[in-house]
C-alpha cells in the first residue's frame, strides 16, 4: 500500500497542497480530479519523486520513505507515464524502455542487442503491443507510443520488490475512442501486477475505470468518492464549490459594451488541425473570455487573431478591414496585442529594463530615422510607472528581476501605450499573488472603460466568470456554447463545466 | 533605497578589473610596459582587430555568430588596394574612392551572409564559416596569391602621422567605436538586436521582423570587417589574402573576454574595447617580459574559458551542445 499522510507544499506566494491524505491499495485503481491549479500537479509530482514535500509523510507498506528524485521513485516501484510523452523519439523502442536500466544487458562495455530485444518483446507483451522493438519510437502512433510508455513503467516490475504504483497523466487525451477502450482493457487486466493512479479532465473516464476518485480543490482533498456510485455532476460541484466574490472581479465596474462597434470579428476560422468553423465578434469595451479545459484549443485561436498562425479557411476582420497578411507585425500594426502565457519567455526580455521593454513594440514612435528618443522614451515609462503603479526603483531597472505582478504590468503598459485596441490575455494572473491580481482585475476594467476590446483566457472559472461580458465555451476546438455575463445574471461555475468535460 | 553590489554588478566589471590587474602585473615585472610608446604599439595592433571585434559584437548580441570575417576582411583588403591603385594609387582624389569600393564589399558580403543564414534557415555558424572560405578563396582568385603594395604616403599616414604619441589610425578606431555605440544604443536597430538576443519568441511577438534585422546585423558587421580590412593594410602597406589571418580567434576571444554573452543579449561595444584591450596586453606583455609568444596562445584559451564561465548562467542550459 501507498500512502501520503498530510502533505504539504508552499512556493513562494502560493500554498499548494494543505495536509493532503492520499492512500492507494495493491491493485486498485484510483482516480484524481480537480480543477486547473488545484495543486492536481504538484500532488503527483510528490509522488513520483520530482518534487519534495515540505512536511508529511510518504510511506510504502507503512514504512516511511524519502524520494530524491524520480530514480528513488522508480526504485521503490512508483512510475510516471507522462502526459506529454517522454520517450526519445529518435532511439528506437527497446532502447527508450530500459534506458538507464541497460546493465543487465551489457557485457564487457558492450549491449548484448538480441537479449535486450528479448527482454523488450516481453515488457511489450505485458501491454500487448505487437510491434518489433528495434522499431525507432518516431515512427508508431500516439497511441502505440503511450502503451510503449507503459511498458516501460511496467519494466519496474523485473527490478524492485513489492508491487508497482503506477501514474497516468491525462492518458486518454490524444487517443481515439477505440484506443481509450484498448488502453483500459489493458490497465484493467494489469490491476494484478500494479495500481494506478488516473489523472484525466475526462470524468466519465475516470468513474469508467476507477474504484475511488479523490476530488483535490485549492491544495485539499474535498472529497474521496466511490467510482461506481458516483455521479459526474456531483463530482463537477465539488471541483469548482466555491464562493465567488462580486467585489473581487470589480463587478461593480463592469458597463455594458457598446454593440454598435465591432473591433474584431471571426467569420468562419479554421484553426490548423481543428476541424471545426470558429466565428464571433469582440466589440468595443467588451471582456470576452474563452473557457475550456487545457488543450482545447483556445491558444490556437489567439495565435491565429495575433497573426503567429495562419487559419486555413475563414476570415478575420479588425475594425472592418480583412487581415490579409498573417504576421505578428501585421498584427500589432493593426492594434492587436497579445499578452503571454509564459512571460519569461514572450513577455519580457530579460536583461532588458522597463522602457526598452516597453517601447519595443512601438519603436518607431519613438524614434527618427532610426534613431531613438531616449527621453521620450523614458518620459512615457515614467507615466506608465505612475498611472499603473508599477513597483520599480526607476525605468532603468532590469525587467527579469521584478515579481511576476510587474511583470504583467510592464507587458500591459507596453500594448495600452502603443494604442492597442484589441488586448488578448492569456492566463493574465497565473502566479501572481491576490493583490497583484485585484491589480489585474481593475487593469481589466480600466481597459474596457476607455473602449478597449479584451479576449480572455483565465486562470479559473471564476475568473472567467467574474471578469466578462460573455463566454464561449470551447470544447476540442469548438465553440460549445455561449454564455451572456451580465452582472447579475452570471451563469454558474458549474454551468459551464458540464460544456467542457 | 540602499545602493548594494550585486553579483550581477561585479560580473559586469570584472573585464574591466583583468584589464587594469594585466596591466599592473605586466608592469611590475618591466616597467618599460607603462609608457606611451609600448601603449601606442598596443593600439597599432589592436585597432583593425577592435572593428572586427566591434562588427561581430552585433551578431553575438543577437545570439548569433558570424565566423566569416577572415574571409571578408582578405576580399575587401584586396578590392580595397585594387581599386586604390587603378584609380592613381593615392586615397586622395578619385582613389579615395577605394574606402566606399571597399566598405560595400564588406556590405555585400555580410548581406550574402545574412541572406544565406536567414533565407536558407542555415544555422549562423555554418553559413558564416563556410562563406569565409569561401572569402579566402576568392581573394586568393583575384589576387592569384600576389601580395598587393601600397604606397600612398596620405594613405600610410594613417600609421606615421602621430598625435599625442598615437597613430591616427587610433583615432579613426576610436571614431567608428562611438559611431557603433551609437547604433547599438540610440537606433531602433541597435535596441532590436538587444530584444532578439533576450528573447527571439518575444521579439516576433512585439512585431519585429527578425529575419531583417538578422540580415542587418551581419551587413554591419561586414563594414566593420573592412574598415578593420582599411586598417589592417594601412598597418603594414600590404593587401594580400593572408591580411585576413588570425582575425577570427582575435576578434571572437575579445567579444567573449569583454564580457558580451555567447547567448546574446547582454554586452555590447563597450565591452569589446575592454576584451580587445586584454587580449593585445597579453599578447605585447608577453613579448615585453620576455615570454615566447606560444605562450600566448595558451594564455588566452584558457582567458576565454574562463570568461564563457564566468558570464553564462549554466542553470538556464541543461545541455551544453
Amino acid at each position: 500500500m501507498f500512502e501520503l499522510k498530510n502533505v504539504e507544499k508552499r512556493y513562494p506566494g502560493v500554498h499548494v497542497l494543505k495536509g493532503v491524505d492520499f492512500h492507494i491499495n495493491d491493485g486498485e485503481i484510483v482516480g484524481l480530479v480537480g480543477e486547473n491549479g488545484a495543486g492536481k500537479s504538484t500532488l503527483m509530482k510528490i509522488i513520483y519523486g520530482a518534487v519534495q514535500p515540505d512536511a508529511g509523510t510518504v510511506l510504502i507498506d507503512g514504512k516511511p520513505v524519502h524520494f530524491r528524485h524520480p530514480r528513488d521513485a522508480m526504485r521503490a516501484g512508483i512510475g510516471m507515464v507522462y502526459q506529454e510523452q517522454s520517450l526519445i523519439p529518435n532511439l528506437t523502442v527497446m532502447e527508450n524502455i530500459f534506458l538507464g536500466f541497460e546493465a543487465p544487458f551489457v557485457r564487457m562495455g558492450a549491449i548484448n542487442w538480441r537479449k535486450m530485444a528479448k527482454a523488450a518483446r516481453h515488457q511489450l507483451g505485458k501491454v500487448k503491443l505487437d510491434i518489433d522493438p528495434a522499431t525507432i519510437t518516431s515512427r508508431l502512433t500516439f497511441a502505440q507510443r503511450q502503451l510503449v510508455e507503459l511498458a516501460k513503467v511496467l519494466a519496474l516490475e523485473e527490478r524492485v520488490e513489492g508491487k508497482l504504483v503506477i501514474l497516468l497523466d491525462e492518458p486518454t487525451s490524444v487517443l481515439s475512442r477505440k484506443e481509450i477502450d484498448l488502453l483500459f482493457d489493458v490497465v484493467r487486466e494489469l490491476r494484478r501486477r500494479a495500481s494506478f493512479i488516473f489523472v484525466s479532465h475526462r470524468l466519465d473516464e475516470i468513474l469508467t475505470l476507477s474504484d475511488r476518485v479523490y476530488v483535490l480543490k485549492d491544495g485539499v482533498i474535498v472529497d474521496v468518492v466511490n467510482g461506481k456510485e458516483a455521479r459526474v455532476e456531483s463530482i463537477q460541484k465539488k471541483m469548482v464549490g466555491r464562493d465567488i466574490n462580486e467585489e473581487y472581479y470589480r463587478e461593480d465596474r463592469q458597463l455594458d459594451y457598446r454593440d454598435d462597434k465591432i473591433l474584431l470579428e471571426l467569420d468562419r476560422v479554421v484553426c490548423k488541425g481543428r476541424p471545426h468553423e470558429i466565428s464571433f465578434k469582440l466589440h468595443a469595451g467588451e471582456v470576452l473570455a474563452l473557457v475550456g479545459v487545457e488543450g482545447a484549443g483556445r491558444e490556437k485561436i489567439l495565435r491565429s487573431i495575433f497573426g503567429m498562425t495562419r487559419p486555413e479557411k475563414g476570415s478575420i476582420r479588425v475594425e472592418g478591414e480583412p487581415m490579409r497578411a498573417f504576421s505578428v507585425s501585421n498584427s500589432v500594426a493593426h492594434g492587436v496585442g497579445y499578452i503571454p502565457r509564459e512571460r519569461k519567455i514572450e513577455g519580457i526580455a530579460g536583461g532588458m529594463n522597463v522602457y526598452e521593454n516597453m517601447t519595443l513594440s512601438q519603436l518607431k514612435d519613438y524614434s527618427t530615422g532610426g534613431v531613438l528618443k531616449l527621453g521620450a522614451e523614458h518620459e512615457l515609462a515614467r507615466d506608465w510607472i505612475r498611472k499603473l503603479s508599477i513597483k520599480v526603483p526607476s525605468e532603468n531597472a532590469d525587467c527579469g528581476n521584478l515579481s511576476g505582478g510587474n511583470q504583467q504590468k510592464v507587458v500591459l503598459a507596453k500594448w495600452r501605450s502603443s494604442g492597442s485596441r484589441i488586448i488578448m490575455l492569456d492566463h493574465p494572473t497565473r502566479g501572481l499573488d491576490i493583490g497583484a491580481k485585484e491589480d489585474v482585475y481593475d487593469m481589466v476594467r480600466e481597459m474596457s472603460e476607455k473602449g478597449v476590446g479584451v479576449i480572455l483566457i483565465a486562470d479559473t472559472l471564476e475568473e472567467a466568470i467574474g471578469l466578462s461580458h460573455t463566454i464561449a465555451v470551447v470544447k476540442d476546438g469548438e465553440i460549445k456554447q455561449w454564455f451572456n455575463c451580465q452582472p447579475g445574471s452570471k451563469p454558474s461555475p458549474y454551468d459551464l463545466i458540464r460544456y467542457m468535460v | 533605497m540602499v545602493p548594494h553590489i550585486s553579483a550581477e554588478t561585479i560580473r559586469r566589471w570584472v573585464p574591466l578589473f583583468v584589464l587594469l590587474g594585466l596591466v599592473l602585473f605586466f608592469t611590475a615585472l618591466n616597467p618599460h610596459f607603462f609608457s606611451v610608446r609600448n601603449f601606442a604599439r598596443i593600439a597599432i595592433s589592436a585597432t583593425p582587430a577592435l572593428m572586427v571585434a566591434v562588427g561581430v559584437t552585433f551578431v553575438i548580441l543577437m545570439g548569433s555568430i558570424d565566423l566569416s570575417m577572415e574571409g571578408t576582411i582578405a576580399v575587401a583588403a584586396v578590392m580595397f588596394a585594387l581599386i586604390l591603385n587603378r584609380l592613381g594609387g593615392s586615397v586622395v582624389g578619385v582613389g579615395g574612392l577605394a574606402i566606399p569600393g571597399a566598405l560595400v564589399v564588406g556590405a555585400a558580403l555580410g548581406a550574402i551572409n545574412g541572406l544565406i543564414h536567414v533565407k536558407l534557415k542555415i544555422p549562423s555558424f555554418m553559413a558564416s564559416l563556410s562563406l569565409g572560405f569561401v572569402g579566402v578563396g576568392l581573394s586568393l582568385l583575384i589576387t592569384g596569391g600576389d601580395r598587393i603594395l601600397i604606397d600612398d604616403p596620405v594613405f600610410r599616414s594613417l600609421l606615421t602621422v602621430r598625435f599625442g604619441g598615437f597613430p591616427l589610425m587610433t583615432y579613426v578606431a576610436l571614431f567608428c567605436l562611438v559611431v557603433a555605440w551609437f547604433i547599438q544604443a540610440n537606433t531602433t536597430i541597435g535596441r532590436n538586436f538587444y530584444a532578439i538576443g533576450g528573447g527571439e519568441e518575444l521579439a516576433r511577438g512585439s512585431g519585429l521582423n527578425v529575419g531583417r534585422l538578422r540580415i542587418i546585423a551581419f551587413v554591419i558587421a561586414g563594414v566593420f570587417y573592412a574598415l578593420g580590412a582599411i586598417l589592417a593594410v594601412a598597418r603594414l602597406g600590404i593587401a594580400e589574402t593572408e591580411t585576413g589571418r588570425n582575425f577570427m580567434f582575435v576578434s571572437i576571444t575579445s567579444v567573449v573576454v569583454g564580457g558580451t554573452a555567447l547567448a546574446g543579449g547582454s554586452g555590447g561595444v563597450w565591452n569589446t574595447l575592454i576584451g580587445v584591450l586584454i587580449v593585445n596586453v597579453i599578447g605585447n606583455g608577453m613579448v615585453v617580459i620576455g615570454l615566447p609568444d606560444y605562450f600566448q596562445d595558451g594564455m588566452l584559451g584558457l582567458l576565454v574559458i574562463s570568461a564563457v564561465y564566468l558570464s553564462m548562467d549554466r542553470r538556464a542550459f541543461s545541455f551544453v551542445k
